[in-house]
C-alpha cells in the first residue's frame, strides 16, 4: 500500500552522508514504502536542500518502534539542553 | 508463445511522449522487432518510482510480443536517481490523480499511433500504478484491458480524499471501460481482502468484466524479486494469468 502519509517542515541545520556535510533546510517525514528497509512501511526521514537537486538528501528509514524511540530521545535531549542553555531555546 | 526456433529481437530506449497540455515526458519504450502488428501495453510504475524493476518489466512485456511503454509519471517532479525522485514524490504525498491519468492516456495514444499497432492497448500497474491504471481505464476511453496488481486506496474513506485524490477509484466503477484482471495477496493491508471484496461487489453490481485472484501467503508486492515480499510460486502464477488475460483481450 502507498499510505501517502507525509509531513514536511522548513528547518535549519546540516547533515552528513558517507562523504560530505550538506546544508539542509527541509525535513520530510513519511510513513510509507521505504527504499531500502525490508518492510512494507517505515518511518522515513529525509533531510534535504532541494536547491542543490533532489539528490541532496540525508535519508533514514526506521521501524516504527525505532522512530518512537528516536522521538523520546530527542525530547529528552532537548529538555536537558533547555535546562543548561535556555537562551538558545527562546 | 515463444519457441526456440523463432527469431527474436527488441529495441528498448527512452522516448518522449507529449501530453495534452504540451508537456513532453520521458518514457521507456520497448518494442519487438519485426513488422507486427503488435498489441500495446502501457505500464504504470509503482510508488518507488520509474526504476529498474519497471524497465525490466517493460522489456518482459516486449519479449511477450507487446509494444510496451512505461512513462515516467514523476517526470514533473524533477530528475535525479529514481530513488531520490521517488523520495520527493513521497514527501509530497504522491502525484495528482488527474496528472497520472493524463500521462497514461498520452502513452496509450502514442502506442495506438504506431504504424504497426493492431489497435489494441492494455495497461498494467502495481501498487500506486495498479490504482492508476484502474483510474485511467475508468476516466478515459481507449484501453482494451488492464491488470491491477495490488493497487491500494481504490476504496477510500472521506478523510483520504484530497485535492490530489478527489474521488475514490471505486466510485468510478460504472465508467470502467474494459475488462480488468486483479491480482492481490491475502496478507496485504491495502488493499485488504475486505477492500478487494468491496471492489469486487462494485464490479459485479455494474456488470463489469473482471477476474480477481487472491493469493494466500502473499502480501503487497509479491512480484518484486528484489524485495523480501517476493513470493515465487504466486508470482509465477500471477505472470501466467497476466499474459493469458492479455492474450485473450488484446490479440
Amino acid at each position: 500500500m502507498c499510505t501517502m502519509i507525509a509531513e514536511k517542515s522548513d528547518i535549519t541545520g546540516c547533515g552528513k552522508g558517507t562523504q560530505n556535510w550538506i546544508q539542509v533546510n527541509q525535513v520530510n517525514v513519511s510513513y510509507d514504502h521505504p527504499s531500502q528497509m525490508t518492510l512494507e512501511h517505515a518511518l522515513n526521514i529525509d533531510f534535504t536542500d532541494e536547491s542543490q537537486g533532489l539528490g541532496a538528501r540525508i535519508a533514514v528509514e526506521l521501524t516504527p518502534q525505532s522512530a518512537q524511540r528516536l522521538v523520546e530521545l530527542i525530547n529528552v535531549a532537548l529538555d536537558r539542553g533547555a535546562a543548561v542553555d535556555p537562551v538558545a531555546f527562546e | 508463445m515463444y519457441t526456440t526456433d523463432m527469431y527474436e529481437g527488441m529495441i528498448a530506449e527512452t522516448v518522449t511522449v507529449t501530453t495534452s497540455d504540451g508537456t513532453a515526458i520521458n518514457a521507456y519504450f520497448a518494442r519487438p522487432l519485426g513488422p507486427g502488428p503488435h498489441s500495446g501495453m502501457v505500464l504504470a510504475h509503482h510508488m518507488p518510482g520509474w526504476d529498474e524493476w519497471y524497465r525490466e518489466a517493460t522489456r518482459k512485456f516486449a519479449h511477450h510480443g507487446y509494444a510496451t511503454i512505461c512513462p515516467d509519471l514523476y517526470h514533473r517532479t524533477g530528475h535525479a536517481s529514481p530513488e531520490d525522485v521517488a523520495a520527493k514524490v513521497r514527501s509530497e504525498g504522491g502525484i495528482p490523480d488527474d496528472q497520472a491519468v493524463e500521462d497514461l492516456a498520452a502513452s496509450m495514444r502514442y502506442l495506438r499511433s504506431l504504424p504497426n499497432s493492431n489497435g489494441k492497448v492494455g495497461a498494467f500497474g502495481t501498487c500506486s500504478g495498479g490504482r492508476h491504471v484502474l483510474l485511467a481505464a475508468s476516466r478515459i476511453q481507449g484501453f482494451d484491458a488492464i491488470v491491477d496488481c495490488w493497487g491500494g486506496r481504490v476504496v477510500m474513506s472521506e478523510a483520504e480524499l484530497t485535492e490530489n485524490f478527489p474521488v475514490a477509484p471505486i466510485d468510478y466503477t460504472a465508467d470502467l471501460s474494459c475488462p480488468v484482471l486483479g491480482l492481490f495477496g491475502e496478507e496485504d493491508g491495502s488493499p485488504s481482502p475486505e477492500q478487494v471484496a468491496t471492489h469486487e461487489e462494485a464490479l459485479k453490481k455494474h456488470g463489469k468484466d473482471y477476474e480477481f485472484h487472491m493469493y494466500p501467503d502473499a502480501g503487497h508486492g509479491f512480484f518484486y524479486y528484489d524485495r523480501s515480499v517476493y513470493r515465487q510460486e504466486q508470482a509465477v502464477d500471477g505472470w501466467q494469468k497476466t499474459f493469458a488475460f492479455l492474450e485473450k483481450h488484446l490479440s
